[in-house]
């Protein structure tokens, strides 16, 4: 994938590139630190159907949510044998609410929840007593096998 | 004491008045720079309320306004995209000088202005307005467009043209001779040379001797080095606003940027009072005798400058709708319209009349300006016969 860095003197600079299905998607990088995401309008591909300022807060966690398969695909990538899911909690899960203690996952499956990713947030290694919410996605690492048992267990407990 | 109060609440009524000008400019969608001059034709001579007792801090708050204008000018883009942007976009911008300033300098030239008048009229057509023109694009979220970097480049030349012109122009309007002139030429050139050298090998040093990591310390410097390197340039005849502006290049890196956020405030504040002080000094009366000048000036270098998008942006392979969106971008011409004819009238070299002309015709494409931004694209896309699919 090509992406293309154009300067926009006084303004910033602008990476973009074209998607497979012809949208060109783009950032423009502010000089006061803030960043635009840019879409471009299907029927005139020189102009755009969105630009969205976001503050550095928002861009991060636009990131993060973009980025979360990226860390599982990396993690597949690297181990063999082992697989990787996201599984999510939903909001009427029996552990909406509980902590990450109480699903007992690793005894159960042996499955091991390495980071949590929560509104755009991703936050790693997370402890027992960390407490889970509806809408939150658990990146677990294990078997095939212990996984799906992972993903049977956070739906019915 | 009873003087002091009176000028306190003239200026107070001033400062006031200007804002609630420019929150109703925004508001519909214009530059707040046409309706800064109406306040100014407004309170001046022959105006609806004459105003006196505060002359002498209106013009020299407005003479700091050109310094702050031309500073920040300078300040707007790093050597390094002066540079390239000379290299990029130099035939999109020799076609936008002859293009705009040719029908400036020869409506001057039918009015007998001379060939200093000439010259004068062909910066004020010329010269689009960058502050508008990145309000404008901004607003319209058309950062991300394709053309933009083209229309960027464009704006980035004009500022380079205007390095050169400026000094030429001071030197004219100081009444030199064709030979004194070229002389003139040759040491706009060498120094623009100079300054753009000197800030790009030795810029931090240039930004060290204004930098503070206080903001007031720093805000103190940048100020205090802009006005005595005016007022010095302003001594050598080399008009203020032009040693202004090579400072603001000199100055680089995040120096620039820190620089250029502590001063918009302040040049919002001193531009406003110089947009006033050159409404104040024109007279209201002089404006219909060459209001049919301005409006032809005004339909001609609307489409000059739109055929200046139009060329620059198909050299780099945009859509017709993209290249009309180009153009129409850069119509507005504004504050450094008026900063040159302040430099032609207060020189006294030239008719009075041209602060007229320049004032109707800002008038006209600070407004025009952004209206036609706004409406090429529905225009353009009505004269489409079928709308373009994928």
């Amino acid at each position: 994938m090509n992406v293309e860095v154009t300067p926009l003197p006084g303004i910033g600079t602008r990476h973009d590139f074209v998607s497979r299905t012809g949208r060109r998607i783009g950032v423009i990088a502010h000089r006061d630190g803030h960043f635009d995401l840019v879409v471009s309008r299907q029927d005139d591909p020189d102009s755009c159907v969105a630009s969205v300022p976001l503050t550095t807060e928002e861009s991060a966690a636009l990131a993060n949510l973009l980025g979360a398969p990226n860390l599982v695909a990396h993690l597949r990538d690297q181990v063999a044998g082992v697989s990787t899911r996201q599984l999510p909690i939903a909001p009427n899960s029996p552990y909406d609410g509980r902590t990450l203690g109480d699903t007992a996952l690793r005894t159960r499956t042996a499955v091991s929840v390495v980071a949590v990713v929560r509104a755009g947030t991703v936050h790693p290694s997370p402890k027992p007593d960390f407490a889970l919410g509806g809408g939150d996605l658990l990146v677990t690492v294990g078997t095939v096998t212990g996984l799906e048992r992972a993903a049977d267990v956070l739906d019915r407990g | 004491m009873h003087d002091s109060s009176i000028s306190l609440i003239e200026l107070g009524a001033v400062f006031f008045g200007l804002g609630v000008l420019g929150r109703l400019a925004w508001r519909i969608g214009v530059s707040p720079i046409p309706l800064y001059l109406l306040g100014g034709l407004a309170f001046g001579a022959g105006g609806l309320v004459p105003l006196a007792g505060i002359e002498g801090f209106a013009n020299l708050a407005g003479e700091i306004g050109v310094v702050l204008l031309l500073l920040l000018l300078g300040l707007e883009y790093s050597a390094a995209e002066l540079v390239t942007g000379l290299r990029r976009s130099w035939v999109a911008g020799v076609v936008d000088i002859v293009l705009n300033a040719l029908p400036g300098a020869i409506v001057a030239l039918i009015l007998g202005w001379g060939a200093v008048g000439a010259m004068a009229m062909a910066g004020v057509t010329y010269i689009s307005s960058s502050g508008i023109v990145a309000k404008v694009l901004g607003d319209l979220g058309r950062l991300g467009n394709r053309e933009t970097p083209v229309v960027l480049s464009i704006l980035v030349f004009e500022d380079l043209a205007m390095a050169v012109y400026l000094p030429i122009l001071t030197a004219f309007l100081a009444g030199a001779t064709l030979l004194r002139g070229l002389t003139a030429v040759g040491v706009a050139l060498v120094a623009v040379t100079v300054v753009l050298v000197v800030a790009l090998r030795f810029g931090r040093y240039v930004s060290m001797v204004v930098d503070s990591p206080e903001p007031e310390v720093f805000l103190l410097r940048v100020l205090g080095a802009a006005l005595l390197v005016a007022g010095l340039a302003s001594r050598l005849q080399v008009s203020a606003a032009v040693g202004a502006f090579l400072l603001g290049i000199a100055i680089s890196g995040s120096t620039a940027e820190n620089a250029t956020k502590l001063l918009e405030p302040l040049r919002d504040l001193f531009a406003a009072m110089f947009f006033v002080v050159f409404g104040l000094n024109t007279d209201p009366r002089s404006i219909p005798p060459v209001l049919g000048f301005a409006i032809a000036l005004a339909v001609i270098t609307t489409a000059t400058k739109i055929a200046t998008g139009w060329f620059a942006a198909a050299r780099q392979g945009i859509s017709r709708l993209g290249r009309a969106r180009a153009g129409a971008a850069l119509v507005a011409r504004g504050e450094f319209s008026i900063v040159i004819a302040g430099l032609a009238v207060t020189a006294g070299a030239v008719d009075r009349e041209l602060a007229a002309l320049a004032t109707a015709y800002v008038l006209l494409m600070a407004i025009l300006g952004p209206v036609a931004a706004r409406v090429v694209e529905p225009v353009t896309r009505a004269f489409q016969r079928k709308p373009a699919t994928t």
